[in-house]
Order: C-alpha cells, then structure tokens, then sequence
C-alpha cells in the first residue's frame, strides 16, 4: 500500500556565516527519503533564505514510511569544490500515519549537525497521503497508535489490554566498522544516528505488526532502548503493552471505563480459594527472587526463541456477558479460571503499565525481578538476532516463574535494562507480580451487566495489599496481619512494588524518595572469569541495596515502596548498585517498627553508651520523619470511631461479610506486627557505616518534596507551574583511597549533593514537589562515576494542602477529581473523531465540514450534559464529594466544550517525565516522540570544557524535542524520557562525544483556566488542533 | 573526589535576576561566590558553599551561552534553544543593554574605536566598574552604533526595533549614539557637573531640530537623502547659521535687539542690571557659537562653548533660573521684531533647541 509523501522547504533563518568572504552563505536544501532525493534552487546570499520550493513528492511503500526517517540536508553551495554541509534535520513522518494523531508537520526546526550543534532553522511542510489500506499480508503496521505513557492515555479508554509485545533488532554499530577508520567523524555519526533511526522504525513497525496480530491497535507504556554493545553490534529492544484502546467520545463507551472500579475485585475472591500453583521458596523478602545466572553466551540452548515467536494469542474465550454479577461459587471458579487461562495462553503475562485503570489490579504479590551476566560476542547474522532474544526469553522466563511462586499470575510495571562494559552485560528485568482483574484482558468484556451494581463499593484502598499468596504455603516468610483497612485479609508487614500507587489507596500522610546506594570493588578481569565475578557479587549487592532500603524506609516511619528501580551499573572495576523507590504509609498495612541496634559485645561500657546514643538519634529521626511526612495513622484498637469513613465503606463491609463469613471470626492479634521491630546489629566497621548513611541523609528543606513515582501521594493540589529539568554530573575518584567504604562515602555525597543542588536551583518555586525523581548511574571510566537526573519540579498550593490532610477526606477528593476528569474526556474529544464508530479508521480523509459540525456538536453536547449528569447521580461514591472536592472541577464541567485554540503561550512547548500536565487536560496525542542524538566536539576547550559541552547539547536536544512537538502542532510532551546519555571525554585530545536517545508523547493540552475562559459556543475550534502551536515564532 | 562535570538544565531556561547580576557586573565565578554568601543565602537556604559554587557556574555558563543571543536580541525570540517566558527575555536584554553612569559619562561624546578600548583599563580603575562589565557595555554601544549608524528613519525607533529596548534605555542609547556620531566633547573639567540626563536631552532635542530626519523632507524624496537622518546633523543648515551673525556683527541690530529685551524684561528679573550689562556679551557668545557650527571641530565643543559663554556667566552673577528663562525666550522672541533681520526661520530652528538645552544645563 504506497502512499505519497509531500515535503516542501519553506525558508530558512539564522544560517551560519560560511562564506567567510562576503560574511554570507549560500543555502539549499537535498530532501531525501529512501533512496530519493530532491534539491532546492541555490538561494544567494543570505543567511535567511526563502527558498519556498515546491511540493517534493516521494511516492513509497508505508513500510518505507514507517521505517525511513525524513532527512532534510542543509548545504552551502560552492562553485568550485565540495559544498559544505550546515547541518541536518530528521524527522520521523510516523505521526502521520494514524490518522488522529497530526495532520501535518509544519515548523522551524533546528539544523543540526553533529560537530557543530545547531546551526540555524529551517521551515519544512511535510504531508502524508495514504492510499487506501486494505490490510493483506502486510509488512507494515500504519495505524497502530505508539504511547510511552505507563497508563491508559488520558482521552482514551481500554476495552481489552492484550498483554506484552517485545521485540529487538541487532546491527552492526557503524562507529565500529572498517569504514570508520577512512571516514570524518561527522559522517561516522550521522551514519549512527540514521541506522538508529532506521531501526527504530522497524522496530516499532515489528511491533506493531504483533500489536495487530493480537487484534489491538495500540502500544502502551512502549519503551524502546539501546545497547551500543560496542564491537559486538547495536541492539535495539523494545517493549511495551498491548491494547485495544477506543477515544473517549460516546457516553456509553465512557460509562464503564471509569465507572466501575473494583467490582470485580469482590467477585474474585482469590484468597479465599488455596492457591493452585506450587510454590518454591524463595528468599526472604518482599522483593523477591533475584536470579543470577552465568551462562557463556554460546552455551544457550532454546530453539526457536527468535522474537518473532507467536504472539498471536487473543483468548477466545469471551466471558459469557450478563451472568457476571451473579456471585454463586461454581461462577467463580470459573472466572478465576478463565483469568488465569487467559493470562497463561500468553507466552509473558507482562504489562509494562504502571497506573491502571479502576478495577484492573486486584492483588499485589511483591516485586520480582532477574539479572543475568552475559559475554558479549559479534552478532553474526543481523537479521537472526537469537542469542539476544534467547537471552531475553530466559529471563522472562524467570520473571514469570517467580511471579508464580508469589501466587500470581501476571507481572505489572514491567521493565527490562542492560549494563553494559566492554564485553560483559548485566541484563535486568523486574516488575511486580500482580493478580489482576480479567475483565480488560478479554474480548467481549463484561462490562454491560456491571453497570447496575456500581453503586457497591469495597472497602477502597486496600484490596491490592491483600496477599494473593497462601498464607500456608508462604513463599518467604513474611508477617502478616489482618488488613488495617478491612480486617478481612490478610496483609503483609512491608509492600515493595514497581508501580504507581493506586488511585485508590489509602495512604497516611505524605511520600517521599527513598534510595539505596551502593557501590562494590570489583577486580578487573577478563571475559568469563570478569562475569563470574559479576554474578558471584550481584546477590550480595541486591541483598544489601534491600536491607538499605528497608531500614530507609523504617526510619522514614513508612510501610510501602513505590516506583521501586534498581539499577545495577557494571564498571571496568566496580559495580554501582542504586535503588529509587517513594515510600508511603499505606493505611492498610501495620505501622512499621522500629530500628533497634544491639551491639555484638555488650561488656565494653563506652561502646554501649555509644549504642544508646545512636539508637536515641534514630528514634528522634523517625519521630521528626513522622512530623515532617504527618503520618498519624489512627490508633487501630478502637472500632471506626469517628474515623472519616466514608458510608458505601460500611455498607460493602457488610455485603462482605455476608458473602464471605468465614473471615469474620478471626480479628485478633492485630498488634502483632507492632512488636516486630528490626534490629540492626552493629559488630563491625560495615554496619556502623550502614547506620551512620541511614542518618546522614538529610531530608529535602522545608516546602519540598520528593518522589520518583508520578505524583506525590499526600500531595492532589498542583499549580500549574512545572520545570522539567535535566541535571548530570560526573566525578573522578581519587584513586589512592579505592575502598568499600571511601567509594560509598564519595557515592552517597554525589547523590546527595545532586539532591541539594536541586533542591537550591529550584527554590524559587517553593511550594513544590520532586516528581518522577529518575536517576541513572554509569561508569564511563575507571574512576568516573556519572549521575544523570531527569525530573520535574511542579508546584502546589500550600494553603489548600494544609486544609486536605485528612486522609480520607483527600483520597476522596483525588477520586473525585480523577472522576471527573475522565467525564471531562469525552465532550473534548467529541470533535476531533466526529463518529463513535471505528476506533481507528485507517487514512480517513480529512475534509471536515465544519459549519454542519459545530450543530452535531452541540446537540451531542446536550446529550453529554444529560448523561453525565445521570451518571454523577447514580455514582454515589463520588457525588457528596464532588461539591467540596473541586470548584474547578465543577467549572470545567460548564466549559467543557472549549476549543484548544485560545492557547496564549504559543510557542512554548513543555516537557514533562509525567503522563499528564497539572491544571490542565490533554486533550490529543499526536505521536511518538523517538530521538537519537550524537554530538561531537574537538575543541572541547573552547566550548566550555566538558560541562560546557554537555550543557549545550542537553539545551540543544530539548530545543529539537520542542520544535519536533511544535511541528505537529503539540504543545507538550508528556512521559518524557531520556533513555540515555553516553558521555565520554578525552580532555588530553580535547576531544567528546555524547550519545542521547530520549522519548515521549507530543500532546495538544488545553489549560483548565483557558477553558473556563472560552465560552461553550465554538466547539468547531476543536476540530483544529493544528491552530494550538502549528507555528512557533516567524 | 573532585566534580568532573556539573549541570543543570531546564526545558524552561532558570534565570537568577542575582546572580545575573554578578555576571553583568563582571564578577568572576569565585568573586560572585563569595558576594553570595555575604548575601547571607546560605543562611537562608540551608545551602552549602559546594552548592552555591555550582549554582553560579551554572549560571555563568548559561549566561555566557546567552550572550551571544543577547547581541542581536531579536535572535533571543526567535531562537529554539533557551525556551524563556516572554518577560524574563525582556529583563535579559534591558540588563545586558543597561549601563553606569559613570562609565557612559566616561565615554560620551568618544569615538566608539579600538583606540577608546584601550582606555578602558583606566576607566576601570577611576570608576571602580570591573573591566568586564567596562567592556560589555563598550561593546554594548559599539554594537548598536555601527547597527542603527547607517540607517534612515528615527534613531530611537531604530534602536528600539533592533535591540527590543524599553523606550527610556532605547532614548539614552540614541544619545549615545548621537553623541559618538557627533563627537561632543563632554569630558572637560567644567563639563563634569552634566549628567548623561542633561546630555540625553540636549541630543533629544538636536536630533529633532538639527538633523536631516527634522526637516521633513525624506519621505517624498527618499532617493536624494543619502544622508543619515538622525545621527547626523544637517549640514545645510549649519551653513545656514552664519547668516545669524549679523546679529551680534551689526551694530544697530545688537542695540535694537537688546532694548527690545530689556523693556520687555524691565521689572520682571532679579538680575536685569547684570543682564543689561551683560546682554551683549551673552548674545555675541550665543550667535558665535551657532557661526562656528560649519566646522567639524566647533561642532565638537558645542557644550563646553555654551558652558563657557552662556552657563558660567550667568552663574556667576546668580542668576535664578527662571531668570534665565524669562531672558532666553525674550531674547529669542525679540528677534521676529528686527526688522532688518531676515532668518527669522533659521533663528528659531536654531534657538528654539537652543533655549532648551541652556536651561537644562543650567544647574549647579
């Protein structure tokens, strides 16, 4: 299926000087796609040229689309020898393949060049035209939508999440071929950076195409990666989830998706039942099942694990709809059973999501995750890349089974990672073992006879605590106490997961970052003997970044770990371990005890005077922590007195007991977990110095707070001021004074001082919150150790916070809120996909009568009005909340119909790690953003040293994300990521070179004041998304 | 352990209005340090110097990157790298462009050369303004000078259009620029009690009388006016001001004229006698000055001229300043009843800007 590419090269502006002669140059442009190219006329002397060309056509397969990127070439034109390049622009034409995303790329993007930086911007128009698309054997997947958010995006609804896609392509790495040697730098990264970009797209094309094998038509939480494995090829991998999302546009497509939450979770009760599976022991922990294994990378021995194995696993078994609600026993059973066929049939029950729609995730086994140590050798066949997948699948593999050994049967908040150095490579896969809720993961979904019983809630808050394990056949010995929340279940002690809190969570007080630092020499070795090394440090390090972590957490007086990653980062002589997790109390699980240290030799008089004296400094410290995050949680021996519990809580707690008698008779023994205090014990060198780095971390000044997941639990009132900021550093270790010890010391100081530097660099925007806090360690060097930081910084209203502390009261509110915003999705989207009809019309013609348009709209308006009236009635949950939840809430409600246009700020694009944008609604996903960057210099010196250097790529790589969104028409970017920095340096040469890979989604938001602001009579103006910020500046 | 590397970058480039002023002020990275922990930040943040040095490198860093922008403003809009809100873009630029009073009083009237630079150094040391920030702002000027020099239309707007100035910092600049262009010496010993503000407004009034812009005519005949239109006088009419000579070179026109004023001004001066004794003197000194306005080198000593044979005499015999007003508009009214004086046109041109400036600069 061809379809026509249409570019036009408009003009250009601050061109550099390359004439030195008359201070001019003389710019054209080569427009090439494929093997195609087209030039522009010379235009003389200028440094603003206006070229405005015609129309190139370039008429191409949609898997060319797909695959190939744009790449626009910038010249200097010179009569007698070679023309001089300025600079390129690439562009990814993807977003114009799924007809809702952008209609047209159009805007002033960076030229950039490699040695250069950028140099100048050049105004490009590109347009798609797909023929019709009649979906044979095709190679290409046009059309399925590409998300990096970990959610459900926010104008969307999921009818089914089909489950795990991966795919990966190897290649060889251009830097490391002959050619290399003969050809400039310049022409050696800009060969890198369009392979890259070339296996991008076909990744994501493979990806896609299993996407449509399993009859989904999009890709959540889809994270692309890179290991430049140097010598031995460039992999790019990839994952992500697939669904069958639908816009949110119709009222009755939007009724079930967010209005029934957790009814299912009542239906299944899957503690009740003993759990089939069989349970190996594990270690005793919540974060369970590390695996190392070692395996020369020859020795594998699966078959046919190439990626492209079949996926195509849709479960045909759709629920019988109508008999759900019933709740006699055989039925359950048989739901179980169809859960657990459903999630079975597929080779990797794995959903890189981490927030989930209301109902999905029913319980939360703990955290698993698998490393192993591989050698790397060439990839001799590119087109086979087996031993990567093979890799891969085994570690998978293991996932899978520990998350079995937890009593579940799926793993959330997955995600995969490498470490490389020289020939060995650390492969990491973790997420957090799950039960979920079977309902999204089928066809044919359940959802009309749900509807009805809506008004029933659960106990909220805490049913994903409940252990989904035996508590008979434990798979680590745990403690559990009956549910603080509901007193039916059991719970454990400590809850470590990789995912974002529930919305609906209970939680006492406020999050904040918890991380465990840790470094281990290592001796340098070679090859096999290096990665025994490895493998035989790594249980150690996992070991102790976890005690690390658990005595963290104690102290901050905290009960659960969220968004936890731990990344371990191999060196030619060390390994860095470093775990970033936001610690919570949750309500439903018992209050943590405390640290108590007892000394191995108690005769010496001094020694324990010492002891006492450290362990009263810790007590202080979890008191002040206490203060400092309000965790009061309400004394537990009294039954519900006067606790803010909200009325549907009582009744389904009646509803419960009725259905599941058994659990009533045994309430006792509550204060158990109480008693279990840790005990650290401090007999040598190690241990004082574990306590003393528990107390040396210095919590964030006043009117901050940190965390890595997306938003602050505690925290529901954001303003609408955010800075997404990048900070890296890097430091030399001295080399005289390389111990255990020394190299934590100078580890923990680096992350500190990162921590404080932030904290002083933002202060101006006191009250605010850290969030999506990612940090990412590397070791470029012998004795260098590189912290890259991405966050962003988003302030709140301190005064409204004050007010909400009462923790059901907020969690109501946020409930509220998140309600209400989801009603708010629909009239928005009401335009832009005029029709409820297919999901995804593939190439739909995009001439909209407009005036006929705004009519069909406002009846539809009507209709919304009414039905979401309906709704708010009947949802009894949320209705006594709302008044008092948000006054904004209720305004948007009156305006919901207002156009994006009315955007003052045009031109500014913001940048968010976060999926969505405080004080504002997305309102259209325009695409993927995927960008590969390298820069070059060799007069390091000259541009400001290496800080210099990498201070203006990092600028320049935001300016191109930017001008990319721009060009669509965006005026964000959402669950921004920057995947990678490699940053190497040789001062001696006077010579860098960096590597960045960065990611996200370019939205079009509409900020809630503006729509407040622009009255209900133009709802047309939705129809043009492209009037947002089509054009930056002229 | 030693910091390698060490940034911070934001899709919303941070300005520090502090720290940038340090940097404007030509502070180096470990002076600006120290000013900032006098500042007592640290106390007030709970930051370490650790902290604090890395915050000012990563400003200075970001301003340095900036500077370059900051030459040609309208770049700073239109550049995709730093994304910075609209108002903080403004404040950069006025910063950058702003200047001590000092230092321009120091250079006014100079030509804007690589000889003037060298100077600097001095400059440096009598103003106490640190080199750097010495040489922004010679630079500043040079940079709009050699832009708008060449250009037609008003200076002012010019400036402002090129460099995004608020109207107050665009006017002082086209002083600047109108004096550099013109040479005025403003240095002199006897100069030194004028501010820039006087200068500012005298040039305010030349250029709207004087130049070539003032009469009007380039619109309707664009292609003869090769000339500049504000920076540079009007030849023509400095020719033309020979012709007031006879003013003060006949005999019966000075007497006539002088009577003139005297009974008009009869009764209403503090100081009519030493006017009266003085008339001549005053007038032969005004109406020179304007003779002598055909040479390039007069032209130069315009202000020490007016000083000397108008603001110092008057200043010694006291003269209240209203004094000096009610004399300059009778003796610049007086003319249009000389009969025998032709230019009344000229005269007024030539006065009407004239008595502003006199009384501008007339203080202590």
């Amino acid at each position: 299926m061809p379809g026509k590419l249409k570019v036009k090269i408009v003009a250009g502006r601050h061109l550099p000087v390359m004439d030195r002669a008359s201070d001019l140059t003389d710019a054209f442009v080569e427009v090439k796609f494929g093997n195609t190219t087209f030039k522009t006329d010379v235009y003389l002397k200028s440094l603003n040229p206006q070229w405005n060309s015609e129309w190139f056509k370039f008429e191409v397969d949609d898997e060319d689309l797909q695959d190939e990127p744009l790449q626009i070439t910038v010249l200097d034109h010179d009569t007698y020898s070679a023309n001089d390049a300025i600079g390129k622009v690439y562009i990814d034409i993807d977003p114009l393949l799924y007809s809702e995303a952008a209609t047209v790329i159009s805007g002033w993007f960076p030229i950039y060049d490699t040695i250069h930086g950028i140099r100048g911007e050049i105004n490009v128009v590109v347009k798609v035209d797909l023929f019709n698309d009649l979906n044979r054997f095709r190679q290409s997947s046009c059309g399925v939508k590409f998300f990096c958010t970990t959610s459900i995006p926010k104008c969307y609804r999921a009818i089914i999440i089909h489950g795990f896609v991966e795919e990966l392509v190897v290649n060889e790495d251009p830097e490391y071929q002959w050619i290399d040697r003969i050809r400039t730098p310049r022409a050696s990264n800009e060969a890198r950076q369009r392979l890259i970009s070339l296996m991008s797209g076909e990744l994501q094309r493979k990806i896609g195409l299993k996407v449509l094998e399993m009859r989904g038509n999009a890709v959540v939480g889809y994270l692309q990666c890179f290991d430049l494995e140097g010598e031995s090829g460039l992999v790019v991998r990839a994952i992500g989830t697939a669904c069958t999302l639908d816009k949110l546009s119709s009222p009755a497509a939007f009724l079930p998706a967010c209005n029934s939450p957790s009814k299912e979770m009542k239906e299944i009760p899957f503690n009740e039942d003993p759990n089939p599976n069989t349970h190996s022991s594990g270690p005793s922990t919540p974060l369970k099942n590390q695996t190392y294994s070692f395996s020369p990378s020859k020795s594998y021995s699966r078959q046919s694990s190439s990626s492209d194995t079949d996926l195509s696993l849709t479960p045909k078994t759709g629920m019988g709809s109508g008999s759900a609600g019933k709740e006699g026993g055989p039925f359950k059973a048989l739901l179980r059973q169809q859960t657990q066929s459903a999630l079975e049939q597929r080779e990797f029950p794995f959903f890189t999501l981490t927030a989930f729609p209301p109902g999905f995730l029913v319980h939360v086994g703990g955290v698993v995750s698998a490393r192993s140590v591989k050698l790397l050798d060439r990839i001799h066949n590119p087109d086979e890349p087996e031993t990567r997948d093979a890799w891969w699948a085994e570690i998978r593999q293991e996932i899978k089974s520990h998350a079995k050994a937890l009593g579940c049967h799926a793993v959330v908040g997955y995600s995969e990672s490498t470490s490389i150095c020289e020939e060995v490579c650390i492969l990491s896969a973790s997420g957090t073992a799950a039960v979920l809720n079977p309902r999204f993961l089928q066809d044919g979904s359940v959802e009309g006879c749900l509807e009805q019983r809506l008004e029933e809630n659960l106990p909220v808050g805490c049913g994903f605590c409940h252990i989904p394990y035996d508590e008979l056949n434990m798979p680590f010995p745990a403690h559990l106490t009956y549910c603080y929340n509901c007193r039916k279940q059991k719970v454990p002690d400590v809850l470590f997961t990789t995912i974002d809190l529930p919305t609906d969570a209970t939680v006492i007080g406020k999050g904040c970052l918890i991380q465990a630092r840790l470094c281990r020499l290592k001796k340098k070795a070679q090859a096999e003997a290096n990665a025994t090394a490895i493998s035989n440090l790594l249980p150690f390090m996992e070991y102790e970044v976890h005690t690390q972590l658990m005595n963290k957490l104690k102290l901050k007086g905290m009960n659960a770990l969220f968004g936890l990653r731990i990344q371990i980062t191999v060196g030619e002589n060390m390994l860095m371990g470093l775990a970033s997790a936001t610690g919570v109390y949750l309500a439903a699980l018992p209050t943590p005890g405390g640290i108590q240290i007892a000394g191995k030799t108690p005769n010496d008089g001094s020694y324990e005077q010492h002891i006492s004296h450290m362990q009263k400094k810790i007590n202080d410290t979890i008191a002040k922590n206490k203060e400092l995050y309000e965790i009061n949680p309400p004394e537990i021996s009294e039954e519900i007195i006067g606790s803010p519990i909200p009325e549907p809580r009582q009744r389904s707690r009646l509803l419960r007991s009725q259905s599941e008698s058994s659990d009533e008779v045994t309430e006792l023994d509550l204060s158990h977990g109480k008693k279990d205090a840790f005990v650290l014990e401090i007999d040598d060198t190690d241990a004082m110095e574990d306590v003393h780095s528990l107390l040396t971390d210095v919590p964030p000044p006043s009117g901050f707070y940190s965390c890595n997941t997306e938003i602050m639990p505690g925290i529901n009132n954001w303003t609408s001021e955010i800075q997404m900021f990048t900070s890296v550093r890097v430091i030399r270790l001295s080399s005289l004074n390389l111990t255990n010890q020394a190299l934590n010391k100078n580890f923990n100081d680096l992350c500190e001082n990162l921590l404080k530097s932030l904290y002083f660099k933002l202060r101006s925007m006191i009250p605010c919150c850290l969030c999506h806090v990612n940090f990412t360690v590397s070791l470029p060097e012998d004795e260098l150790i590189q912290v890259t930081v991405t966050a962003v910084a988003i302030t709140f209203d301190k005064n409204q916070a004050l007010q909400t502390t009462k923790t059901h009261v907020e969690k109501s509110l946020q409930r509220a809120s998140t309600d209400n915003e989801e009603l708010l999705q629909f009239p928005l989207e009401l335009c832009s996909d005029s029709l409820p009809s297919h999901p995804f019309p593939p190439a739909k013609a995009t001439s909209v009568d407009y005036s006929s348009f705004a009519d069909r709209c406002s009846n539809w308006i009507e209709l919304i009005k009414l039905k979401a009236q309906t709704i708010r009635r009947g949802s009894i949950k949320t209705t006594v909340t709302v008044e008092k939840a948000s006054p904004m809430g209720e305004g948007n409600f009156r305006n919901r119909s207002a156009p994006p246009c009315a955007n003052s700020t045009v031109g500014v694009v913001k940048m968010t790690p976060l999926s969505f944008i405080p004080g504002a609604k997305i309102t259209k996903y325009l695409g993927i953003i995927n960008m590969f960057f390298i820069r070059e210099t060799t007069s390091l010196r000259e541009e400001g040293g290496v800080s210099g250097f990498l201070h203006a790529f990092i600028a320049e790589v935001f300016a191109m994300v930017r001008a990319h969104v721009a060009a669509l028409g965006g005026n964000a970017v959402v669950s921004y990521i920057m995947k990678q920095c490699v940053f190497m340096e040789n001062p001696n040469k006077n010579q860098a070179q960096c590597l960045i890979n960065v990611s996200g989604d370019a939205v079009v938001f509409v900020r809630e004041s503006e729509l407040e602001v622009v009255s209900a009579q133009q709802p047309t103006a939705n129809c043009q998304p492209s009037c947002t910020g089509g054009e930056v500046t002229t | 352990m030693t910091s390698e590397l060490d940034i911070f970058v934001g899709n919303t480039t941070l300005i520090d209005e502090d720290v940038y002023r340090l940097w404007l002020d030509g502070y180096s990275v470990s002076d600006a340090v120290s000013l900032r922990v006098r500042s007592g930040i640290l106390e007030q943040t709970g930051a370490t110097a650790a902290v604090l040095q890395s915050d000012t490198m990563d400003h200075y860093r970001t301003f340095h990157m900036l500077e370059r922008l900051l030459h040609a403003p309208p770049k700073l809009l239109h550049q995709l790298i730093f994304q910075i809100p609209p108002s903080r873009q403004a404040l950069l630029i006025e910063r950058y462009y702003a200047f001590d009073e000092a230092f321009v009083r120091e250079v006014l009237g100079k030509k804007l050369s690589k000889g003037t630079k060298k100077d600097l150094d001095d400059i440096s040391t009598k103003t106490g303004i640190t080199l750097k920030s010495c040489r922004r702002q010679f630079d500043n000027f040079k940079r709009v000078f050699k832009v708008v020099e060449e250009m037609r239309g008003s200076l002012v707007d010019n400036i402002q259009q090129h460099f995004l100035l608020s109207d107050r910092l665009a006017r002082d600049y086209a002083a600047i620029v109108f004096f550099a262009n013109n040479r005025f010496e403003t240095g002199k010993k006897k100069l030194q009690y004028l501010s820039l503000g006087d200068f500012a407004f005298c040039a305010e009034l030349m250029i709207q009388n004087w130049t070539l812009g003032a009469v009007g005519e380039a619109p309707t005949d664009p292609d003869s006016q090769v000339d500049d239109m504000d920076v540079d006088l009007d030849k023509e009419f400095l020719q033309d001001l020979k012709e007031l000579k006879m003013l003060v070179a006949d005999k019966d026109l000075l007497d006539l004229h002088k009577s003139l004023v005297c009974t008009a001004l009869r009764g209403k001066l503090g100081v009519f006698s030493e006017m009266e004794a003085n008339f001549k003197n005053l007038s032969r000194g005004l109406v020179n000055v304007a003779a002598k306005l055909t040479h390039n080198k007069d032209v130069r000593d315009l202000f020490v001229d007016l000083v000397e044979k108008f603001v110092e005499p008057c200043r010694s015999d006291h003269w209240p300043l209203n004094d000096v007003r009610l004399f300059l508009n009778q003796y610049s009214a007086s003319v249009h009843s000389l009969d025998g004086f032709r230019h009344q046109a000229l005269w007024d041109r030539y006065m009407g800007t004239l008595r502003g400036c006199l009384l501008r600069l007339y203080h202590d």
